[in-house]
């Protein structure tokens, strides 16, 4: 590769508002360039005697999209939500309660699922909750011409041959979660990875301007 | 997540203030909260924040065939979904009572006084006409959710647009938006609705009632109104007996509130349409205010994917390597295959036979846990091929076990034998028993 980065090398703008709801425990409001997701986070509640577990807090993930009735692919979408946020929470302090975490997807313009993943870990915070780690998600495309792109809108995921989703912690930047729809090689699954691995610097930092930012006092 | 039960000095202090005209936000009886309404990027999407109530809605369109006994009329479809995130009580499929409630108010609001122009929507007559859908999702419950849904409603279908299209006889073209700009919905008038909240059998009235107000209030009056003092609903529900006066009165300040709304409805549509044709920013994006401490923004960050090979280098060097891997299957038969060697078989003494075994369809998505991943013995089965049949070699054939049973009586038999052979039994038995008297 040449020494000037690739102009798709680039994470669109990203804007982000905690706690904007009143009755959830924690929220986050997070837009990635088009994309909006909000998430509102209650817990730890009160929980049902079949969820209970006496050694942690029963995690529940719910992704409303915006249109219709949710279907097979929020369920997966969700799935894969609840087990990087299973990772980070410690749901060990909080035995036989439960939270309890809403998605509603605001606008869907590309990388839905990292913006869902990022709006989860900052309702988290908001909330108060014990966590790890913090985590965030990165979305790559591959084009049919083998070029990389990161965080891509809704035509460049259209047009991609492959689409690659990552979930990285904060303190060691280790993987969480690697999802992919497409063909890829493993070469290019690899510099997708180190690529999002290296995003991550840029998000994690956000995170902790948006939290110095709310608890400053100017 | 059950609700947190209102206790009784609580209740007893809203009363208590209501009788004195004090409302906990500080408002006035007849006072409504700020109406703030925010666009985003796609047509027809809208986030109304009635006070701290939040509402979204979202207006899409689908080509359909239309309803038989309405065949040149377009199709509206009204849904309110009160989402798990505006209260602890609002659990899925557990609230319906409400939810029915609001939906058919709305529904009556929207539909009935027929605002929406359906015969516009139609297309081709009796084949295809528009149908237009409206999702709304309450966000955050703070009282008079029936308000900010049909507020959200309301917006949302004025600042909807339809793609353009053509019909040429039978053929109909529908134009993407880039070919020709979408087309706006036709749109009479717009009612809103006011609710009012009663106490104390009527005495005290309260417009724009908050969640605690709600919670202990004795009937709700809602009124649905547009600006031409039309009234297109109203509902009283609680079971409160209304003096014709009151309802009077009620009609009266709804005129004025739906005017207020209505011009800051008109104001924001006017705002996004001004932005969005000099090309400026629009979305959810911009609403989101600076100056909030909560509230942080980002530019757009480009991330250097110099040396990204190098680094994709070092992380496969650095990993542990992959475990063992069994690749090369054993053929048993044109439809059997083998890869591992399985588990010792903790079921007892079974004759070890070529198991039967599934393969995993290797379809996307993928979802891979960690890098290191365990490798199971993964049995893998070839599909059979429709053409081959399963020819069942001589060896499955000596490890079948027959059980062999033991001698059986004939079951064909006289009934007289049969009795004879029970009596002699008997006599058998009784000779048994006599001996064991004995000792």
């Amino acid at each position: 590769m040449g020494s000037e980065p690739e102009p798709g090398c680039a994470l669109r703008p990203f804007a982000v508002e905690q706690g904007l709801l009143s009755r959830p425990d924690g929220s986050a409001a997070f837009v990635q360039g088009d994309t909006s997701v909000l998430a509102g986070v209650y817990g730890p509640a009160e929980v049902r005697s079949s969820r209970e577990s006496p050694e942690r807090a029963a995690l529940d993930v719910l992704l409303r999209p915006k249109v219709g009735l949710p279907g097979v692919l929020e369920r997966s979408r969700e799935q894969m939500v609840r087990r990087a946020c299973e990772a980070a929470l410690l749901g060990e302090l909080h035995p036989r309660s439960s939270v309890t975490l809403v998605l509603q997807v605001v606008s869907d313009a590309g990388s839905l699922l990292s913006c869902c993943l990022n709006a989860a870990c900052l309702a988290l915070l908001d909330a108060g909750l014990p966590l790890r780690s913090l985590f965030c998600g990165v979305t790559c495309a591959l084009a049919p011409d083998g070029a990389v792109a990161l965080d891509p809108s809704a035509r460049q995921e259209k047009e991609a041959r492959a689409v690659l989703t990552f979930a990285f912690e904060s303190t060691e930047k280790r993987l969480l979660l690697s999802t992919t729809r497409g063909a890829c090689s493993a070469k290019e699954l690899h510099q997708c990875l180190a690529l999002a691995q290296r995003a991550t610097d840029t998000i994690f930092q956000f995170y902790r301007d948006s939290a110095r930012r709310k608890f400053s006092k100017s | 997540m059950k609700e947190t039960p209102l206790s009784n000095c609580e209740k007893r202090f809203l009363l208590r203030a209501i009788e004195e005209r004090k409302r906990l936000d500080g408002r006035q009886s007849y006072d409504y909260r700020n109406v703030r309404v925010s666009f985003g990027t796609d047509y027809g999407c809208c986030v109304v924040e009635l006070g701290k109530t939040r509402v979204l809605g979202q207006v899409s369109c689908e080509l359909v065939a239309p309803k038989p006994n309405r065949a040149t009329e377009g199709i509206l479809f009204f849904n309110l979904e009160l989402s798990p995130m505006a209260s602890p009580a609002f659990e899925l499929g557990r609230q319906s009572e409400l939810l029915v409630k609001l939906n058919r108010l709305l529904e009556r609001c929207l539909r009935n006084s027929k605002c929406i122009d359906t015969e516009s929507l139609c297309v081709v007559a009796g084949e295809k006409v528009w149908q237009i859908r409206v999702d709304l999702h309450l966000l955050n419950h703070d009282g008079n959710i029936i308000d900010a849904a049909s507020i959200a409603a309301i917006v949302a279908l004025c600042h909807f647009r339809r793609p353009d299209i053509s019909v040429q006889g039978e053929e109909i073209t529908v134009y993407t938006p880039e070919e020709r700009d979408p087309v706006p919905l036709s749109i009479h008038h717009m009612p809103i609705c006011v609710s009012f909240a009663f106490f104390k059998q009527g005495t005290y009235l309260l417009v724009d009632p908050s969640e605690r107000e709600e919670r202990v209030m004795d009937g709700l009056l809602v009124i649905a109104m547009n600006k031409h003092h039309e009234i297109c609903t109203i509902q009283s529900s609680g079971g409160i007996m209304l003096l014709k006066d009151q309802v009077l009165r009620c009609s009266k300040i709804t005129g004025v509130k739906v005017a207020e709304i209505t011009e800051l409805i008109q104001k924001a549509l006017e705002n996004d349409r001004k932005v969005r044709k000099e090309g400026g920013k629009c979305g959810f994006a911009e609403s989101i205010p600076n100056q909030k401490i909560t509230a942080f923004k980002m530019e757009r960050a480009p991330v250097d994917a110099n040396d990204v090979e190098e680094q994709a280098e070092e992380i496969i060097m650095k990993a542990d390597p992959p475990l063992d891997v069994f690749a090369k299957p054993i053929l048993w038969t044109p439809g059997t295959a083998q890869i591992g060697e399985g588990v010792e078989n903790s079921w007892g003494e079974l004759e070890e036979s070529e198991r039967g075994e599934e393969e995993d369809d290797d379809n996307d998505p993928d979802t891979l846990e960690d890098p290191k991943m365990e490798m199971e013995d993964v049995s893998i089965v070839s599909k059979t091929k429709k053409d081959d049949t399963i020819v069942l070699s001589d060896s499955e054939e000596e490890e079948v076990v027959i059980l062999k049973p033991e001698k059986v009586p004939k079951k064909t038999r006289t009934p007289t034998s049969s009795k004879q052979e029970n009596s002699s039994k008997k006599v058998s038995n009784k000779k048994r028993k006599k001996k064991r008297v004995s000792y």
